[in-house]
């Protein structure tokens, strides 16, 4: 009798290792922290990326089904070509499972593209554009942490809520910046405010803002919206700061605006600015364990709503791996969407069927230098929008061809 | 011609390990590394061809390379073509003729962004042609640039999203180019017939002439030859010759993005051209494949990658600058005896002044 429990204890076991043999492909989970480490985004997702990543394989344990968790990263200068060349390579000759982060719209869709043929996970946690759970979705796919929508959505319904039911936008003069003006109009009037002119600015390298801000200065309107991003935010910001716009009443609504871009403005010039966040670090007990932990590794730098939104991800995903028992790339984002989403990024997220992660948003104001305590006290949180407020309802008039 | 004539033993030895290199590599080096190492090579070598044998500093040469990108890329993956013309009579406007076609079979869709780089080429290069030197750089430049905002706006480019998800499709109808054994092999006879073409163009009386211009543009003058027609033939094939890199990057990558029409990319090509030795044949592949590979293989340590070009290009602009293979060339003459002819100071002087004694 006892030799028979033994020996199915044993085949018990060696079953269960055969399993998990078969089901973990090359026998590691390799991730692979894809972004820009040298470019515009490096401060917003970078190496602080590869940092997160990295603590979230250590904090499920370094392994997933009894196979070691690899995360390994690259830079990809933000060109599309070596991106896709990186990936292809890290797919075929390293069997890398997962691509996380991957900035810069051009370059999250040629990764969506190739994860999609070649059938591994793309978690997206940098890219803005909506199009990733739109007619670019992919059963691999998942976007993470916040897109164009829900910034507009969120900024736009929210401050005609609490008042500002006029705006005027200043708009970068390309298919982006018209993408986040229409997306933020619709949010506006839907919620009763007007808009009241919109002024656009050549696109790439405009520097001198001063004409489109005595524009948004004489119109009268409550709200300025900047529909433009990186170095143009910053330009436009610290120009309306010049122009007194904020000091003489009016609010400034960035549409595409990170915590590393406050850090860098400083909060002399970006006081009183209204932005839309993913997530904040200083904004519950949870939130900060994660952030303390975190700028220990990375120079003092508190992360970023795309940081935190990599390790959230991969957390998920290796949850998903335990759960299916397998780390086949479908079968783990079908489990990931299953799954809800409960730890200190989100409170009962959930991916979609078309891929996006809903979780609840925030609606922040830049703190004046007084009110500050000290360094990376940026924000103070004004509300929080719900994550089926905030983002984009799923329906096939999108594209998306999950969506029926 | 000073590559002939030095090591007319070698050469065809050289070219002959080259080619069964090229061959083989796929099997050891990751293919896709590969084609990219070529377009670039062919796109430096086109590049070459005109600031190497003619003495023309261009920096616009991004504009032919990206916009046949994206001319192939959308005729791959839609065909229909949108043509303007203008209608000066009653009420003057712009209109859109509209060509209704199914997508293009991949070596008809990289003839037709060929096709549209060399008509830009004889734009451009017809404006930019009439000045010399710095003036003729900025002209290009800044036509490059009109361009770089013209598909930052245009809708067939799809804006900073580029073009994606390019089919490959099927050469001749036929050979499956998903296959990226069979995708590199294309690249490979694509390139390699473009470096016949380039071969062909400098080792004719053609190129004989392009090089007395290089040398001493009134002289050639005063001997009869119409420079100015000679430098826009030049022009032409040379931004003919960056379409077809371009085509080919295009598919290789099925993706066609603005970041091939950027400035960066013809600061990229004069890089690699210096760094491989203007004015050799192989110089601007040595150049290419060294600038892929830093792309490529120091990615993993992240901002090292543009840290590590910034300090070869300075060591090679201070220590070497006839370019590596244009330094491995004048060691071997100074090896074997000293001076048959003389390229090397012409070769330098113009990494100073792209174009001298003009005018």
């Amino acid at each position: 009798m006892k030799k028979l429990t033994v020996l199915a204890a044993a085949l018990a076991l060696s079953a269960s290792y055969g399993a998990a043999n078969a089901q973990v492909s090359g026998d590691t989970v390799k991730i692979g922290v894809l972004n820009d480490q040298s470019g515009p985004y490096s401060d917003l997702a970078g190496k602080g990326s590869f940092i997160a990543a990295q603590m979230a394989a250590e904090d499920f344990g370094g392994k997933v089904l009894g196979k070691p968790i690899e995360i390994i990263t690259a830079d990809h200068q933000n060109k599309p070509d070596i991106a896709s060349n990186i990936a292809n390579q890290w797919i075929d000759t390293e069997n890398v499972d997962a691509i996380v982060d991957v900035p810069t719209s051009s370059v999250a869709l040629a990764i969506q593209e190739i994860t999609k043929n070649k059938n591994r996970v793309h978690i997206n946690s940098g890219a803005a554009s909506s199009d990733l759970t739109g007619k670019n979705c992919s059963p691999t796919g998942v976007h993470w942490t916040y897109d164009t929508y829900a910034l507009a959505k969120g900024t736009g319904g929210t401050l005609v809520k609490e008042g500002g039911d006029s705006w005027f936008f200043i708009t970068a003069d390309y298919a982006f910046g018209h993408a986040l003006e229409r997306d933020t109009t619709a949010a506006v009037t839907a919620a009763g405010g007007k808009v009241v002119g919109a002024v656009r600015h050549p696109f790439p390298g405009t520097t001198d803002f001063s004409s489109f801000l005595l524009q948004a200065q004489s119109s009268g309107a409550k709200v300025v919206g900047i529909a433009n991003a990186g170095t143009d935010t910053i330009n436009t910001i610290k120009q309306a700061g010049e122009f007194g716009l904020v000091a003489g009443g009016q609010k400034l609504a960035g549409l595409l605006v990170f915590l590393s871009d406050v850090h860098s403005l400083g909060l002399k010039t970006a006081q009183g600015l209204v932005v839309t966040d993913g997530w904040y670090w200083d904004r519950d007990d949870e939130t900060r364990a994660f952030a303390k932990k975190f700028a220990a590794r990375n120079g003092g730098k508190m992360p970023t709503m795309v940081q935190a939104g990599v390790y959230s991800g991969i957390s998920h995903y290796l949850k998903a791996i335990d759960a299916a028992k397998t780390d086949e790339a479908k079968a783990a984002v079908a489990k990931m969407k299953e799954l809800p989403i409960n730890d200190f990024f989100a409170k009962n997220g959930k991916v979609r069927e078309d891929g996006r992660m809903v979780h609840d948003m925030l609606l922040v104001q830049v703190k004046k230098p007084e009110e500050s305590k000290g360094p990376w006290d940026y924000y103070k949180i004004l509300s929080v929008i719900p994550g089926d407020e905030a983002y984009r309802p799923m329906k096939a008039e999108f594209g998306c061809s999950l969506v029926k | 011609m000073s590559a002939k004539s030095n090591g007319s033993a070698a050469t065809p030895v050289l070219y002959t390990v080259l080619l069964a290199v090229a061959i083989a590599a796929p099997f050891f080096v990751y293919p896709q590394f590969l084609m990219r190492g070529l377009c670039l090579a062919l796109f430096a070598s086109a590049f070459n061809l005109l600031l190497g044998y003619v003495g023309l500093l261009s920096f616009g040469h991004a504009a032919f390379f990206g916009f046949a990108a994206y001319v192939t890329g959308h005729l791959a993956k839609f065909g229909t073509v949108f043509l303007p013309y203008f209608t000066p009579f009653s009420t003057p406007r712009l209109h859109w003729l509209e060509i209704p076609m199914p997508p293009w079979t991949p070596e008809l869709a990289i003839l037709g962004g060929a096709f549209a780089a060399t008509l830009l080429g004889l734009i451009i290069g017809g404006i930019a042609i009439r000045r010399q030197g710095i003036y003729f750089a900025m002209v290009t430049l800044a036509l490059a640039q009109m361009l770089y905002f013209f598909c930052v706006q245009a809708p067939f480019t799809h804006g900073e999203d580029g073009i994606q998800a390019i089919p490959r499709g099927y050469l001749f109808g036929a050979i499956d180019m998903n296959n990226s054994l069979s995708m590199y092999y294309f690249v490979l006879a694509a390139f390699i017939l473009c470096f016949l073409i380039i071969q062909r163009t400098i080792h004719s009386p053609f190129g004989q002439t392009l090089k007395a211009i290089r040398e001493n543009e009134p002289r050639a003058i005063s001997l009869g030859y119409n420079a100015d027609r000679y430098k826009l033939l030049a022009f032409v094939i040379s931004a003919g010759l960056a379409g077809v890199a371009g085509s080919l990057f295009a598919l290789v990558f099925q993706i066609a993005t603005l970041n091939n029409v950027h400035w960066h990319t013809s600061g990229e090509v004069v890089l690699m051209t210096l760094l491989g030795g203007m004015g050799t044949v192989l110089g601007p592949m040595v150049g290419a494949f060294l600038v892929a590979g830093i792309q490529q293989y120091l990615a993993a340590f992240g901002a090292w990658v543009s840290i590590f070009q910034g300090i070869i290009f300075v060591a090679c602009v201070l220590l070497f600058r006839r370019g590596i293979v244009g330094e491995i060339q004048a060691f071997r003459r100074g090896g074997n005896k000293a001076e048959e002819e003389a390229p090397a100071p012409a070769v330098t002087s113009h990494s100073a002044a792209p174009s001298p004694a003009g005018e």
